[in-house]
């Protein structure tokens, strides 16, 4: 593998002991990997020392038909140095039942709606979060659409409406 | 009299009237959700002009209006508030369901899209297009003025034997989820509705 | 269970909960169909006589599963899709989306195209602010500035239909180039629009930048600070009004933006007035980027070379000869399709709104796996429960209007 050039390569050896195999590229994405349970303190240490100070995305993808996946849900960070330039792409994976992570809110406050999103639409609950509700669904929905076991066309619930004619309105 | 009347020639008359003062004072409620939206405020400004069919005053309280103009995609959430403001208008009211994804879901055939309004609330107009030129809705809104004049009456007895929904009839929901989930199975892309 | 009219009371009960010891408090339901939002959002707020003491958005009326109806369409399919996320300026999201595809792909687009797609961004650019600033000027009770910026956008809506003959959602982007070239006539419409629009410009600029009604209900409302513009995940001139100077077709060129000269607007006010400036003062960048950008098109063929199987073939090509009907099958046919890398991209350029980004991940078959779209508006109406709590209730339009919120690109 080539060598990555980016400043928190030397930084999360340093503080977290991750090497090479942790890191990947594709273009100009450098992203690493981390387990679900140190998620919080990587982000905590590449806010404060790395200078990574925008969050500018948080979303997940579903693995389930992924070819070669070994988890089932992908939650990615994409995070940006406001300052350099520099992105960086954190990746963790969680699995079911009960996908779980911390939630990044205390770090930055964009996080809060993108949180909720993600739980909304893939069912990952973020602990800590301040108001983990529905966001996009209704709240008596109970699936999560973009789980790749739910159908692109529902299962009904679009139909499910009482109906007004004319001659009651 | 010595020359007979024909029975109702007084009535027509009144109807006429009557169904020529409304049609030339349309008040719609701009229902307006998505893109056609951006169409539905083209249509009312500089270059397309509405107020040439005595139909810009806009009214957005639904209490004021009379012809509801659904310019966008309604999706689940807010096919309530849809139902709920189409109740609060006062009759004789009408409704153009402007775009392809009021009419029928468009191209957005997916979970939480309503496959076209005129399954839950009746539908006077419907106005193709994704987004329909304002030259459309400006033509649909001559078409209701027409049919207003032709089946008008006084106190609105045509919407009375209007008892069904114009549209298809929504699919029983054990049925949807059966075929669904068939699709599902097979990994054959699903069916439509 | 049917979703009932009943349970839009729900929320509002459980907002009036919080404040039951304080009775003087009393709760204001505004929207989902309120003319100021332009589009449908709601948003409960608990009001102490006319002060805001809390708002708290209620959003989705919108969602129509973009994100899902990407697993579901191929590469060059989605891009009519995408056009109807930020339907101010849909051509802005297509030249997101193939900017992201093409990244993955590895496919570099002609010099051509770089231009073309660099004028379409920009006048989609104008397109949003014209109406922005016309819609928050709207709002704020001056009609004609509307009316003048309404005129502009038909204007422009006439150089899209000509270029590929839908005015609106125009779907012109493809994979490795556009629908069609651009002719002459589109070049010339182009030119004549640029000779008109700084009139309407200082028109509009003259009724509004120093009129005393509007400095009052924009000055000072709504004001986002730098540090919180950052954590707040704010891009785009939302970001740029608060003194954030970051830009991507600066800080990340793209498309012919380093060939061209252009200024970063920023300023540090922050608030309703600091980004009307904003928008107004990036109009006047935009139409120097475009008038710079048509009179130096390159000429040579604006797709690029369709050997590699990605791209589909030239049209005449497609119509005339059996080998160009055959690759045109080969593209788009549903078992057929191109091959993607087994990867994952994050890819984004500045939309008029901030920063569009979509994070693509591809399972090597012609389907994207998931496609997310990063949506600015999404990010930017996060911001408004921070920001309007001691405000008038006649101030939160101003808001609304100046944070630019689009319910298509908020709910997806
Ligand atoms: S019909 Fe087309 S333009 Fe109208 S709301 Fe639907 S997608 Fe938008």
């Amino acid at each position: 593998m080539t060598e990555i050039q980016h400043s928190a390569v030397l930084l999360l050896s340093e503080q977290f002991g991750f090497d090479a195999s942790a890191w990947s590229r594709n273009r100009d994405n450098v992203r690493v990997r981390v387990d679900s349970e140190r998620v919080f303190e990587v982000l905590k240490c590449l806010k404060t020392l790395g200078g990574f100070d925008m969050l500018v995305d948080i979303t997940g993808v579903d693995e389930l038909e992924y070819p070669n996946a070994t988890d089932r849900f992908r939650v990615v960070y994409c995070l940006l140095n406001t300052s350099t330039g520099e992105r960086l792409i954190v990746l963790t994976y969680v699995n079911d039942p009960q996908p779980t992570l911390p939630s990044a809110y205390p770090l930055w406050k964009g996080a809060d709606w993108m949180e909720r999103e993600v739980f909304d639409m893939f069912g990952i609950t973020f602990t800590g979060h301040p108001d983990l509700r529905r966001i996009l669904m209704p709240e008596e929905f109970t699936e999560y659409p973009l789980r790749k076991d739910y159908p692109l066309r529902g299962r009904g619930e679009r139909h499910n409406f009482p109906v007004i004619t004319r001659a009651e309105s | 009299m010595a020359v007979g009347l024909p029975e109702n020639v007084f009535m027509t008359t009144v109807n006429a009237a009557a169904s020529w003062c409304r049609k030339n004072s349309l008040w719609p409620m701009p229902f307006a959700t998505a893109c056609c939206g951006i169409e539905l405020m083209a249509t009312a400004s500089s270059r397309y002009d509405l107020a040439r069919f005595g139909a810009e005053v806009m009214r957005f309280s639904p209490r004021q209006c009379d012809l509801m103009i659904v310019a966008g995609r309604v999706v689940m959430k807010m096919m309530p508030v849809l139902q709920r403001i189409w109740l609060q208008m006062p009759e004789p009211k009408w409704c153009i369901s402007m775009g392809a994804c009021a009419c029928s879901g468009g191209v957005f055939d997916t979970y939480a899209v309503v496959q076209g309004v005129d399954r839950f609330i009746p539908v006077d107009m419907y106005v193709p297009g994704c987004p329909p030129r304002p030259e459309q809705l400006i033509q649909a809104i001559m078409d209701l003025q027409n049919k207003i004049q032709q089946t008008g009456t006084l106190n609105g007895t045509e919407f009375d034997t209007r008892t069904q929904p114009t549209g298809p009839q929504p699919f029983d929901r054990e049925e949807m989820w059966r075929i669904e989930d068939a699709a599902l199975q097979s990994k054959v892309g699903g069916f439509g509705v | 269970m049917p979703f009932e009219v009943s349970d839009l009371s729900a929320d509002v009960d459980a907002a009036a909960g919080e404040y039951a010891d304080k009775e003087y408090l009393w709760t204001l339901n505004f929207g989902p169909q309120h003319p100021a939002t332009h589009t449908t959002l709601r948003l409960i707020l608990t009001l102490d006589g006319e002060k805001v003491v809390k708002a708290v958005p209620d959003i989705g009326y919108l969602h129509s599963g973009f994100e899902k109806l990407a697993e579901d369409l191929d590469y060059n399919q989605y891009v009519t899709i995408v056009d109807r996320m930020n339907y101010l300026s849909p051509l802005a999201n297509e030249i997101a989306w193939h900017h992201a595809v093409e990244k993955l792909l590895g496919i570099e687009i002609t010099p051509r195209c770089k231009y073309v797609r660099t004028i379409i961004a920009e006048l989609m650019r104008l397109h949003d602010h014209l109406l922005n600033t016309g819609t928050s000027a709207l709002d704020l009770g001056a009609f004609t500035a509307f009316l003048y910026f309404f005129q502009q956008r038909e204007l422009i809506y006439d150089i899209s239909e000509c270029a590929s003959g839908q005015r609106f959602h125009s779907s012109y982007t493809r994979v490795g180039g556009v629908l069609f070239d651009v002719t002459n006539e589109w070049v010339e419409k182009v030119r004549s629009f640029c000779r008109g629009f700084r009139a309407v410009h200082t028109e509009v600029d003259g009724l509004l930048t120093r009129n005393r009604i509007f400095i009052d209900r924009t000055k000072g409302v709504g004001v986002l600070s730098k540090e919180d513009a950052i954590n707040f995940s704010c891009t785009g001139p939302v970001a740029r009004a608060s003194g954030v100077v970051r830009d991507l077709r600066k800080d990340e060129p793209y498309l012919a933006y380093p060939d061209l000269d252009f200024k970063v607007i920023c300023t540090t006010g922050g608030d309703c007035y600091a980004r009307y400036l904003v928008r107004m003062h990036e109009m006047l960048e935009s139409i120097k980027l475009i008038e710079q950008a048509v009179e130096n098109i390159p000429s040579g063929p604006i797709n690029v070379d369709p050997e590699g199987k990605a791209v589909l073939p030239n049209k005449s090509n497609v119509y005339q000869s059996i080998e160009g009907l055959i690759h045109h099958f080969e593209v788009i046919m549903p078992n057929r399709g191109f091959a993607t890398p087994t990867e994952s991209i994050y890819a984004a350029t500045e939309s008029p709104n901030g920063e569009l980004g979509f994070y693509i991940t591809a399972d090597s078959s012609s389907k994207p796996y998931r496609a997310r779209c990063r949506p600015p508006s999404y990010i930017h109406f996060a911001v408004f429960p921070h920001i309007i709590p001691g405000h008038m209730l006649s101030d939160v339009v101003a808001v609304l209007g100046s944070l630019n919120i689009i319910a298509a690109e908020l709910d997806r």
